[in-house]
């Protein structure tokens, strides 16, 4: 293979320092950008849990004043009133997807493995990824200035559903809403940057040796996620400027007494939407993929099923957005295609839970952070991927649309799946992308009690959902159905606060390694992948003179004949190892 | 023991929803018993013990079709035992003596009976503000319509739901088995007065109904 990119790259900076703007604020390096996206992420997280919290206060204490909150609901004395009810949870959702999840995942892990982990110098647009990370800055500015406008911030759900979200004194919302969308277009430019430069990188810049079905299955999973994005972005920009139009310039795509149709944005908006989901939660597969070899001290098991069933759901994911519009007034004849797509994409799901599990049978387990937050995104999406054939069959989903269960799923899925995966992720490269090691007790710590909390936090509200609770209701007491259920509120309330409170744990370990913990070694984990024959962290262009040669797969633990417990790609493996790909 | 929280089912298709519930609910639930046993016996079993080494292996192309077929006849069997329930409630629409129009707006429902003609759009018509009349019984059709934005129209204990979209009519139907008042929210985002939109379905026995019609068209 040439590397006519990766020469070229050599050129550019080798010889001379870069000043502090260049380096830390409009870098190009990978590296950077990759550590821009995560404080950017972290930095959202923040403002997205905190509004969780007061939802939660309302669900649990409906309608009585927050603590401490009297100063900014003044005329209400600190009692949270129903619109702003509205937009705390839409924003909720809003900056979760797609300023934490997003960002963290696909932003920082994919800017960060990608190029280290396929031995390339950087990604193949420099550029192009610095302006990607400003765009996306942008885009969370113009979120977060939707909070300060007259009338509030969107409050019409993440999905935002037309015409509640398409006209003014529908919601009461005017400048939040339009800042919604505006901010939505200018985010997705931002991922579409991203992604034509990871789908260019994968492509063509890997190390010498480095066959498509020698790299790792994380960059597997992050190459197919930039596919989605590439693909899902464009329509949901659409559908954010149609709705926009509507909005302003008096259009009517979504207002059917100017012969619009309503159920138009739901299609628009799932068709991005359910890709989206996959979007979020494949990075996470890719991360507990990379993590369990590591940590069982054995193969993967099943690589090429893990491969093929990606692929499978990347092709799948774009036919089962429908049984998001089951009862929508959607023709209940296409809720029967729906369901079959949808109960046929479960079975890449079981497959790499299966290879998961095979990956640790055998094994030489070591309890590590990073490995235990990699489990729990095993065991909780097992969940989160269970409770969603409930919604696949289209009878069940009538009683259970738009319930509890539906949120119960999401969080199982994006913060049992996704989370986890991503401070698995943040655990494990922590070492590579600063130089030091994380606080192994107090990462422990953080795993356990963000663990439990969570589990407290969101299993109830399947029990919530089959009950009967509608989701996006602001005072659950006032139904007569639901009074007695409303004890697991409290008790949901409760576990989200301490998980919340968990977090300081992570916050703590976080900054105290980022400036005093121990110094990295340039392989802690001894782990086979090329970003640990690196430098930690990596100078610019990640390695010295010389690129690494890959001789043989990611994941040869405990090679038989071979002394140390890893061969790492840049070894050949004694000649008779039986090594596959 | 998730099934113990469903609400008391009073439809005649509820049946069919609530064993589809309890069959998807047995299956993930024993599916997630031994996975979770699975991992967690692999987990004690082989945690890292000084002097053994893991064991070798790339993957069992055996277990992987074992596993990639097996879940998949499953699913698609779920597939096929939803599908006549599912055509029966939203695709087949009984015969029915009573018509009832419920036209959603921010944030009730506004209910029109179209009286002893049957006709919707005569004089005899009559509209209610959040309740809706039936008899126990008897398969209601409703006509779903929206003045404004989506709502959707949710009854727990018939296991009814369906969105009204402006713009469309979209018929409904159900049949209450059991008298009694049952409530009626509205299950999609419709703006601030989401929560709280609600109506009551009273479901009457034959003779109640009658003297009920009788008070509304004497």
């Amino acid at each position: 293979m040439s590397h006519p990119i990766a020469a070229t790259a050599t050129g550019h900076g080798a010889h001379h320092e870069l000043g502090f703007v260049r380096t830390y604020i409009f870098s190009t390096d990978h590296k950077m950008i990759a550590r821009q996206f995560l404080f950017l992420g972290l930095f959202m997280m923040v403002i997205g849990g905190l509004l969780a919290m007061l939802i939660r206060w309302q669900l649990a204490w409906p309608e009585t004043p927050v603590p401490g909150l009297g100063w900014l609901l003044r005329e209400t004395e600190g009692v949270i009133p129903p619109e702003t009810y509205n937009m705390l949870f839409t924003m909720h959702a809003t900056l979760m997807i797609f300023f934490v999840i997003m960002p963290i995942l696909a932003g920082a892990f994919g800017n960060f493995c990608i190029p280290l982990m396929i031995g390339a110098r950087d990604m193949a647009f420099p550029r192009l990824n610095m302006l990607s990370f400003w765009t996306g800055a942008v885009a969370g500015v113009l979120m977060l200035a939707g909070f300060f406008v007259p009338g509030g911030h969107a409050a019409a759900g993440w999905t935002s559903y037309a015409p509640l979200s398409a006209v003014p004194t529908y919601t009461g919302t005017n400048w939040g809403q339009n800042l919604w969308c505006i901010s939505l277009i200018v985010l997705a430019a931002s991922s579409m940057m991203g992604a034509i430069n990871y789908i260019t990188t994968v492509i063509n810049m890997r190390a010498p040796g480095m066959t498509l079905f020698r790299m790792p299955l994380v960059v597997w999973s992050l190459f197919i996620t930039a596919i989605l994005l590439l693909l899902a972005l464009p329509v949901l920009t659409s559908a954010a400027a149609m709705l926009l139009f509507d909005r302003t310039l008096g259009t009517h795509w979504f207002l059917p007494a100017g012969g619009g149709e309503p159920l138009l944005w739901q299609h628009l908006f799932w068709f991005f939407g359910h890709p989206e989901v996959y979007i979020l939660i494949l990075p996470a597969m890719g991360m507990a993929s990379e993590i369990l070899p590591v940590f069982a001290r054995k193969p993967i098991f099943g690589y090429r099923a893990m491969v093929y069933s990606m692929l499978a759901i990347c092709f799948l994911s774009w036919i089962v957005y429908g049984h998001h519009m089951f009862v929508s007034g959607m023709d209940p004849r296409v809720g029967i295609a729906f369901t079959l797509t949808t109960m046929v994409i479960a079975v890449p799901s079981a497959i790499k839970t299966f290879n998961w599990l095979g990956t640790l049978w055998g094994g030489s387990i070591l309890f590590t952070t990073p490995m235990l937050n990699a489990l729990a995104f095993v065991g909780m999406f097992v969940i989160g991927g269970l409770s969603g054939i409930f919604m696949a069959s289209t009878p069940v989903d009538i009683f259970i649309q738009d319930t509890y269960f539906i949120v119960a799923h999401i969080h199982y899925v994006v913060f049992g799946g996704s989370i986890f995966g991503a401070f698995a992720a943040i655990y494990y490269w922590f070492p590579k992308m600063f130089g030091r090691m994380m606080n192994e007790p107090l990462g422990k710590l953080h795993f356990w009690t963000t663990f439990i909390t969570y589990n407290v936090a969101f299993f109830p509200m399947h029990i919530l959902g089959v009950g009967g609770m509608m989701r996006r209701i602001y005072n659950p007491v006032q139904y007569e159905f639901l009074q007695h259920l409303q004890w697991w509120n409290v008790l949901i309330t409760y576990g989200a606060f301490a998980l919340g409170l968990a977090q300081i744990f992570f916050v703590i370990n976080f900054f105290w390694s980022l400036f005093a913990g121990k110094r990295a070694p340039a392989n802690p984990w001894n782990a086979t992948t090329l970003e640990w024959t690196a430098p930690s962290p990596p100078p610019h262009l990640n390695w010295g003179d010389r690129i690494p040669t890959v001789y043989h797969g990611p994941y040869e633990y405990s090679v038989p004949g071979m002394s140390e417990d890893f061969a790492p790609q840049t070894r050949p493996l004694p000649s008779g190892a039986a090594a596959r790909h | 023991m998730l099934s113990w929280w469903l609400p008391e089912d009073v439809s005649s298709y509820g049946k069919d929803i609530d064993f589809l519930f309890h069959l998807i609910y047995y299956i993930t639930g024993a599916t997630f018993v031994l996975v979770a046993a699975a991992m967690i016996a692999f987990l004690v079993l082989y945690r890292h013990k000084e002097g053994r080494r893991a064991t070798y292996t790339h993957g069992n192309t055996t277990l992987e079709i074992v596993w990639t077929v097996v879940p998949t006849l499953i699913l698609v069997v779920l597939t096929f035992l939803s599908v006549p329930t599912w055509a029966r409630i939203k695709m087949q629409m009984p015969k029915t003596d009573l018509t009832v129009q419920v036209n959603a707006k921010q944030f009730n429902w506004i209910v029109t009976y179209p009286g002893p003609d049957g006709k919707f759009g005569t004089e005899d018509d009559k509209t209610f503000d959040n309740e809706i009349h039936v008899p126990v019984g008897k398969p209601v059709k409703l006509i779903l319509k929206s003045q404004d934005v989506i709502h959707s129209l949710y009854m727990p204990n018939l296991r009814f739901k369906q969105d009204a979209v402006p713009g469309r009519e979209i018929p409904a139907w159900f049949d209450a088995t059991k008298p009694g008042k049952y409530e009626i929210p509205c299950a999609e985002l419709c703006g601030f007065g989401h929560s709280g939109m609600r109506g009551w379905l009273f479901v009457h026995t034959p003779e109640d109904y009658q003297k009920w019609v009788k008070q509304q068209w004497p």
